[in-house]
């Protein structure tokens, strides 16, 4: 184990940049697009929930399959596997996005509202504020999933961590294997406290007063 | 004269076929303390509701101070009416200081200004600013956060408040205090105008200037308390009376 990783640490240090360069772009762009989505269509419950069956049905292509299906249109690489990732991770962050909002006390909207708030500042200074728990929830859910579909990637030269997989799988060694586990582990671990992290700052100290 | 704050004229409310509220006519002065009694489902919510636009009438008219409701700009006019509601009113996600300040944020107040109004409010409902500003409501008792409530409510000076069963989730004894002190504010802010909803017929005696007994969407009676008590319009308000003097029996029975 040690004397792989010393022959090998500077090409597996690379993978790991690789592999969270890929999850972390895919979760962007799927964050940035479900706060778009979530502000034009929040009001339109059909439109909403046509967009969340749709990203549902996405997700339960096999990622394998999907890879595939997407080479002809945008070729192998890197690109691809962020495309991918971003559409599997657009289903649960826009659900928990979704679910946080609408859970939100109607009556706290009524009095947003009453007070003389537009709709919009009722989305941006009320019910948004109330959802970040569960958005927050949904990005680690997020992040842990992606993790682990993107090292599928590899097999469209996407590189990342799956490239220490596959090789082990084709020369039958289970040193690189277990290598590929550990740091797919890592990086997952690492990205979670980030979230957590960045939830911290976020929330304050309202929902822990909430939660007693 | 007397100044005209709110007017109703043939109002009436439809949900469906369901008819919540038929032919509504009233007015309030300015200044005046107006309580609104009823049971659940008379209609005194929906009544509420209306005069700030969050319900619209399904025909008639309702000017409230110039404004004509469905001619004018909604979101501004609630921005100068001061509105109090049961227990959820405050929100969970912002310090006391935060909730007191939503609306004068809204218009676009100076943080000077706003500092200002909020240590001034809460120091007119009897809490120290210094100690309750960065709290969040979910670490004040219900009492106090229906202080916060009123002095949200108070924010911009608003000629006129409509208050939904503010005490109503309250213990008896926090809830006669609040009482008092909320007659006590009345009094002291000259020109104001509250319109009250409740469904304690004591709270709607002691605190009403002129009380409004709503039944089934139409106003039983709307007088002086004590002009409701000698003189009971209808049957509806004799029976409401009656379980008072029943009260009192059983008072004088224990003793």
């Amino acid at each position: 184990m040690i004397e792989y990783w010393q022959e090998n640490s500077t090409q597996m240090m690379q993978l790991m940049i690789e592999h969270a360069r890929m999850v972390l772009t895919a979760l962007l762009i799927a964050l940035v697009v479900a706060v778009l989505l979530v502000i034009f269509f929040i009001r339109k419950d059909n439109w909403m929930n046509s967009l969340v069956y749709f990203f549902s049905l996405l997700y339960s292509v096999p990622s394998y399959a999907f890879f595939a299906l997407l080479i002809p249109i945008t070729g192998l690489g890197e690109w691809t596997a962020i495309i991918v990732l971003a559409f599997y991770s657009e289903y649960v962050i826009l659900r928990n996005f979704i679910t946080g909002i609408r859970e939100v006390d109607p009556a706290y909207i009524e009095v947003a509202k009453g007070v003389g708030m537009t709709q919009t500042q009722t989305l941006l200074k009320v019910q948004l504020p109330q959802a970040l728990p569960a958005i927050f929830s949904g990005l680690q859910i997020t992040l842990a999933s992606a993790m682990a579909i993107a090292t599928i990637a590899s097999t469209i030269s996407a590189g990342g961590l799956g490239d220490l997989l596959f090789e082990g799988l084709q020369t039958g060694q289970v040193v690189p294997i277990l290598w590929g586990t550990i740091l797919t582990i890592c990086l997952t671990l690492v990205g979670i406290i980030i979230i957590k992290l960045i939830e911290n700052i976020m929330i304050s100290d309202w929902y822990d007063v909430q939660k007693g | 004269m007397t100044k005209t704050i709110i007017n109703f004229s043939n109002v009436s409310k439809k949900y469906g076929k369901n008819e919540i509220i038929s032919d509504l006519n009233f007015t309030v002065n300015e200044g005046e303390f107006v309580t609104v009694l009823g049971s659940s489902g008379s209609g005194k919510t929906t009544t509420l509701k209306m005069i700030n636009g969050l319900e619209k009438p399904t025909s008639g008219k309702i000017i409230v101070d110039t404004h004509e409701l469905d001619k004018c700009d909604l979101v501004e006019l609630r921005r100068h009416i001061g509105y109090v509601v049961q227990s959820v009113g405050l929100f969970p996600h912002m310090t006391i200081a935060d909730n007191i300040a939503v609306t004068p944020k809204l218009l676009g107040w100076d943080k000077e200004k706003i500092d200002r109004t909020v240590d001034q409010l809460l120091d007119l409902v009897s809490l120290k600013s210094e100690e309750y500003k960065n709290r969040y409501p979910g670490q004040l008792s219900g009492g106090q956060q229906q202080r916060v409530g009123l002095a949200r409510a108070l924010s911009t000076n608003p000629p006129l408040l409509i208050l939904d069963e503010p005490f109503s989730a309250l213990d008896a004894i926090i809830r006669q205090n609040l009482q008092q002190e909320i007659k006590a504010l009345h009094q002291k802010l000259e020109n104001k105008t509250f319109f009250f909803v409740t469904h304690d017929i004591n709270e709607a005696l002691y605190l009403g200037d002129r009380v409004m007994i709503m039944n089934h969407g139409k106003i039983e009676q709307f007088d002086k308390p004590e002009k409701i008590v000698a003189n009971p319009a209808t049957d509806y308000v004799k029976k409401l009376i009656a379980t008072v003097r029943q009260n009192k029996k059983l008072w004088e029975e224990f003793k």
